[in-house]
C-alpha cells in the first residue's frame, strides 16, 4: 500500500533514518535520563504489536503448517491427540487430479483477471489524464464508489443482475438479439459462473489499479511527449517508449498485488457459487477451507493452505524487491 | 480548429461515459431495486427507474429477524478492533517514525509482511485454535481478528503522519517543561487527529466488511452474528424476494459508500490501498 504514498504530501516529509534528531538528546531533560532506561522505550512502544502479531498471525500459520504434518480429522479435533505423518498429507494432495486441477483453474482465473485488471486500468489511467476537470472528478468518484461497494453488497447485486429470470443482463442480451439467453441461468453453466466471477474481481479491483495508475501518470512530464510527438512518434510508440518506462515500477507493484490479491479470491466464490456448479469454480482457498470445514479433512486443508501460503510468498518477495528497489531510487 | 479538437474528444467523452456506467451501474441497480414495488422488480422488462418509490422493501428487510442485534454486534465488533488497532499503533508508529533503535528496520518489515498476511488461507487454523481455547461464537474472538487485520495498515499510515509533524514542535514544548508523554499528547496528537481519523475510518470499512472470519468462527450461535453474514444468508431465508435483498445490500453498503465519498481525497491519493483490499 505504501506504493503510491511516497510521492503524497504525507511521506514527503518523512525524514531518513538517521536524521532524526529526538534520539540525539538535544534536550537536558533528557541527556540526565539514564541511558539504559531511554532505550527501553521503543521496545515498550512496540511490545503490543509484536505480541499481538506473534499470536495472531505467527502461531495461526505455524499451526497450519503443523497440522499439515500431522493426521488431523474431526476425532482429532475433538480429542486431541493428533499424530506426526510427515508428509503424508502433501502426496496424498500431490497425487490427487482434483487438487492439481484446481490449481490450474486458480492459475487460470487469476491470470485472466490480472491481464483483464491491468489492460482496462491502464486504460483507464490514461483517459483520465486527458479528460478536463470536469470529467476528471466524475469518473474519479465513480471509480471510488465502485471501490468502496463491499465485496458481499457486491456479489449479492451481481447475482441479482444476472438472475435468470428478471435479471437485468438476460433482458439486455435478449433485447440485444441474443435469444438463447431468455431465461440462461448464468449459476448453473461452470463457465458462465466463472465468467461473472471474474467479471466481479474485474469490477472491484479496476478502480485501485486505475486510481494508483492515473497518480503514477501524473508525474509524466508534459515536456516529454511533446518532444516525442515532435519527432513524430505515433501514439502507441509513445506510451511504449516515454510513458510507459516511466509508471513502470508502479505497473509492476500493482501487477504484484492484484496477482496476489486475485490468487486467494475467496469471498466473492463462497457467497455466489461455493465453488460450484461441480468444481467449475473451486480455487485453491475455496478447495482448502471445503476439505477442512466440509468434509473435516482439517490436514489436508491446512495443507493446501499452505501451499497457497508458499505460492504467494514467491509473488510477496518480487512485490518487496520491486518496492525497496523503488524505495533506493528515491 | 474547434470543432476539430471536439470531434476528436468525442471518443474520449464516450470513453468516460462508459467507465462510469459501468463503474455506476450495479451500484445504482441495487439502490433502484430497493426502491421498486415488486410487481416492477418481477416485470419482464425491468425500468431504469422505478414508477412509484416505495419504503416497504427497507421496512421488511429492518423489521426481519435480528436486524438490529445484527448491526449491534457489527458496530461492536469492529468499533472496538478499530480503537484496539489506533491505540497498539499509535505507539508503535510513534518508536518506528521518531526514535532510533537496533532491529527498527526488522519491525517495519514484519509490518509490511504481515500487511500482505493471507487471511484467507488461515481460516483453518484460526478456526481449530478458537475452538481449541473456547472461543466459538464468541465476539470478543472476531474483535481480536479483525485488530490483527487492521493493524499493520494503520501502523504504515500512523508512522507516515506522525513524520509529517515536526519533531522540533515537541522538543520546545520540552524544553518549556512538558514530560515527553505530555508533550506528544498536548502538541503532537492534536495535529495528529485527522490522520487519525481518516485511518479508524479505513480500518472501520475492513471490519465492516469481513466476511469470511464472521461466517466460520460464529457458528451455532446465532445471535452473535454479524452484518455480513446476515446479509449472505439474506437470499435464503427470504427466497426470491429480491427488493428485500436489495434494500438490505443498501443499507449494509451505505456507510462504506459514504465513508469512501467523504475521504475522497485519501482514497484517490492511494493511502487506501492495502486498507480496503486484501
Amino acid at each position: 500500500m505504501t506504493i503510491v504514498q511516497k510521492r503524497t504530501p504525507v511521506r514527503a516529509a518523512v525524514k531518513p533514518p538517521g536524521s532524526t534528531p529526538t534520539m540525539t538528546g538535544s534536550s537536558p531533560r533528557r541527556a540526565r535520563l539514564p541511558r539504559t532506561r531511554r532505550n527501553l522505550w521503543p521496545y515498550a512502544l512496540i511490545a503490543p504489536a509484536v505480541v499481538g502479531t506473534a499470536f495472531l498471525l505467527v502461531y495461526p500459520l505455524v499451526r497450519a503448517f503443523v497440522i499439515s504434518l500431522q493426521d488431523y480429522k474431526l476425532a482429532e479435533l475433538i480429542n486431541g491427540n493428533a499424530e506426526f505423518v510427515g508428509l503424508e498429507n502433501y502426496r496424498t494432495l500431490f497425487s490427487d487430479g482434483r487438487f492439481w486441477e484446481v490449481v490450474a483453474r486458480t492459475f487460470l482465473f487469476m491470470a485472466c483477471n490480472v491481464v483483464l485488471i491491468m489492460i482496462l486500468s491502464t486504460l483507464v489511467a490514461m483517459m483520465i489524464t486527458r479528460l478536463k476537470k470536469f470529467g476528471r472528478t466524475m469518473v474519479l468518484s465513480s471509480l471510488v464508489l465502485a471501490w468502496a461497494m463491499p465485496v458481499i453488497a457486491a456479489a449479492t447485486v451481481f447475482q441479482w443482475m444476472f438472475n435468470s429470470e428478471f435479471g437485468v443482463v438476460n433482458w439486455m442480451l435478449t433485447s440485444f438479439g441474443f435469444e438463447q439467453f431468455d431465461r440462461f441461468p448464468w449459476f448453473a453453466h461452470g463457465a458462465a459462473a466463472f465468467v461473472i466471477l471474474i467479471l466481479l474481481v474485474v469490477w472491484q479491483s479496476v478502480p485501485f489499479a486505475a486510481i494508483t495508475l492515473y497518480s503514477a501518470l501524473t508525474t509524466v512530464p508534459v515536456e516529454l511527449h511533446e518532444s516525442a510527438r515532435l519527432d513524430g512518434a505515433g501514439a502507441w510508440r509513445l506510451f511504449r517508449s516515454v510513458t510507459f518506462p516511466i509508471i513502470r515500477p508502479i505497473f509492476m507493484l500493482v501487477v504484484c498485488l492484484e496477482v496476489i490479491w486475485t490468487f486467494k479470491a475467496f469471498v466473492q466464490i463462497w457467497v455466489i457459487t461455493q465453488g460450484g456448479p461441480g468444481d467449475a469454480t473451486t480455487l485453491l482457498p475455496v478447495y482448502a477451507v471445503q476439505r477442512a470445514l466440509s468434509s473435516q479433512q482439517y490436514d489436508l486443508g491446512a495443507a493446501a493452505s499452505i501451499v497457497t501460503v508458499l505460492i504467494l510468498s514467491g509473488v510477496l518477495v518480487l512485490y518487496f524487491r520491486q518496492m525497496f528497489r523503488q524505495e533506493v531510487q528515491q | 480548429m474547434k470543432t476539430l479538437s471536439s470531434v476528436r474528444r468525442a471518443p474520449l467523452s464516450f470513453a468516460a461515459i462508459v467507465t462510469v456506467l459501468a463503474c455506476l451501474f450495479p451500484v445504482y441497480w441495487m439502490v433502484t431495486t430497493a426502491f421498486k414495488p415488486t410487481r416492477e422488480i418481477q416485470s419482464k422488462v425491468p425500468q431504469l427507474l422505478p414508477s412509484t418509490w416505495t419504503f416497504d422493501h427497507f421496512v421488511t428487510a429492518i423489521g426481519s429477524d435480528g436486524f438490529g442485534l445484527f448491526w449491534r454486534n457489527s458496530i461492536l465488533v469492529t468499533v472496538s478492533a478499530v480503537v484496539l488497532a489506533l491505540v497498539v499503533a499509535l505507539g508503535a508508529a510513534f518508536a518506528v517514525a521518531r526514535m532510533q533503535w537496533r532491529g527498527r528496520r526488522q519491525f517495519i518489515l514484519m509490518v509490511f509482511i504481515a500487511q500482505m498476511a493471507p487471511w484467507e488461507s488461515l481460516i483453518i487454523p484460526i478456526y481449530i485454535i478458537t475452538r481449541d481455547t473456547n472461543m466459538l461464537d464468541r465476539l470478543p474472538t472476531l474483535t481480536l481478528v479483525y485488530f490483527m487485520i487492521t493493524l499493520p495498515f494503520t501502523i504504515v499510515v500512523l508512522r507516515g503522519f506522525i513524520a509529517t509533524i515536526p519533531p522540533e514542535l515537541e522538543e520546545a514544548a520540552q524544553v518549556d517543561g512538558c514530560s515527553r508523554t505530555g508533550a506528544f499528547r498536548r502538541v503532537a496528537f492534536p495535529l495528529l487527529a485527522p490522520g487519525l481519523m481518516a485511518t479508524s475510518l479505513f480500518g472501520f470499512i475492513t471490519a465492516w466488511n469481513e466476511f469470511a472470519y464472521a461466517n466460520f468462527l460464529i457458528i451455532k450461535e446465532q445471535d452473535n452474528r454479524t452484518l455480513p453474514v446476515w446479509l449472505s444468508s439474506f437470499q435464503n431465508v427470504f427466497g426470491t424476494d429480491w427488493g428485500a435483498t436489495m434494500a438490505a445490500s443498501t443499507l449494509f453498503a451505505l456507510p462504506a459508500l459514504a465513508i469512501f465519498l467523504l475521504l475522497q481525497r485519501h482514497v484517490t491519493s492511494g493511502f487506501a490501498a492495502g486498507a480496503v483490499k486484501g
